[in-house]
């Protein structure tokens, strides 16, 4: 398997730990599905815990940019932690590193949804 | 007979499966002339990116359509060529991914890193059909070599 995806709730807020890789086909889906399953589910206060994903390319990045705009359209938000240095650059040579909400503490970016 | 430069060639079909073995190609090659990690990495991606190309856009797919990729191994360069036998495109038609209206764009960037972390890109018809792509990355000369590359040729 691509990619690892585990699931934690702390309080009103699903914490994906994502572990491999985010790219053209099974990752990218494997993450679309997930993040899916979830909004249906009515759980739209979303982050995705990059610290473990070894390498994107421009479809998992793409993947990341749909997953923000599908959460942000059913009115929550999804936001990034942990970013390796690599997708930080892949980040900002298309930029989209402010585009994001970014975060490096977990217990920061669980706060920043209060 | 000492050559000037080798040449790697591999043909997949149009499946995404594949390309993970092209991108361990793309290491082997690297790693064995030298390419610093963090060079290689980018050079991985950006092969990767073309192929994906090719497989998605330019053979949409067609299993009787395959992708051809050629490493030519150069004193001064690696030099890589990826063809489909799709219908071809006009690259300067693409939308810009930096542009503020598409920066949410799901899809589009994947030229964009080719043309970063490759030295030179370029896209021309073949002239039997489809599209080719040729990317190149200069090589660091040897530490040893102190700046003379005629040492520096694969093979020695």
């Amino acid at each position: 398997m691509q990619l690892e995806i585990k699931e934690r709730t702390v309080g009103e807020v699903v914490i994906l730990d994502l572990i491999g890789k985010i790219t053209i086909g099974e990752g990218s889906v494997q993450l679309r599905d997930t993040v899916s399953r979830l909004l249906e589910a009515g759980h739209n206060r979303i982050i995705l815990n990059l610290g473990g994903v070894t390498y994107v390319d421009s479809s998992g990045i793409g993947e990341l940019v749909s997953r923000y705009t599908t959460t942000k359209n059913t009115g929550g938000r999804l936001k990034l932690l942990n970013l390796p240095k690599k997708i930080k650059d892949l980040l900002m040579i298309t930029k989209l590193l402010t585009v994001f909400e970014i975060y490096e503490d977990e217990q920061v970016a669980l706060d920043s949804f209060q | 007979m000492m050559l000037a430069e080798n040449v790697v060639e591999l043909t997949i079909a149009s499946q995404l499966e594949y390309i993970d073995l092209v991108t361990t190609l793309t290491d082997n090659i690297t790693s064995m002339i030298a390419f610093d990690e963090e060079a290689a990495y980018w050079i991985n991606m950006a092969v990767r990116e073309s192929v994906a190309n090719a497989v998605e856009h330019g053979n949409k797919y067609d299993p009787q359509r395959s992708v051809d990729i050629r490493f030519t191994i150069g004193v001064d360069a690696l030099r890589v060529s990826i063809r489909d036998y799709g219908e071809g495109f006009d690259p300067s038609t693409l939308p810009d991914p930096l542009d503020p209206n598409n920066l949410l764009n799901p899809a589009g960037r994947g030229i964009l890193y080719m043309r970063t972390f490759m030295d030179s890109v370029e896209y021309a018809r073949h002239p039997e059909g489809g599209m080719i792509v040729t990317m190149s990355k200069r090589r660091a000369p040897r530490q040893t070599d102190e700046g003379d590359h005629r040492h520096d040729a694969v093979g020695n």
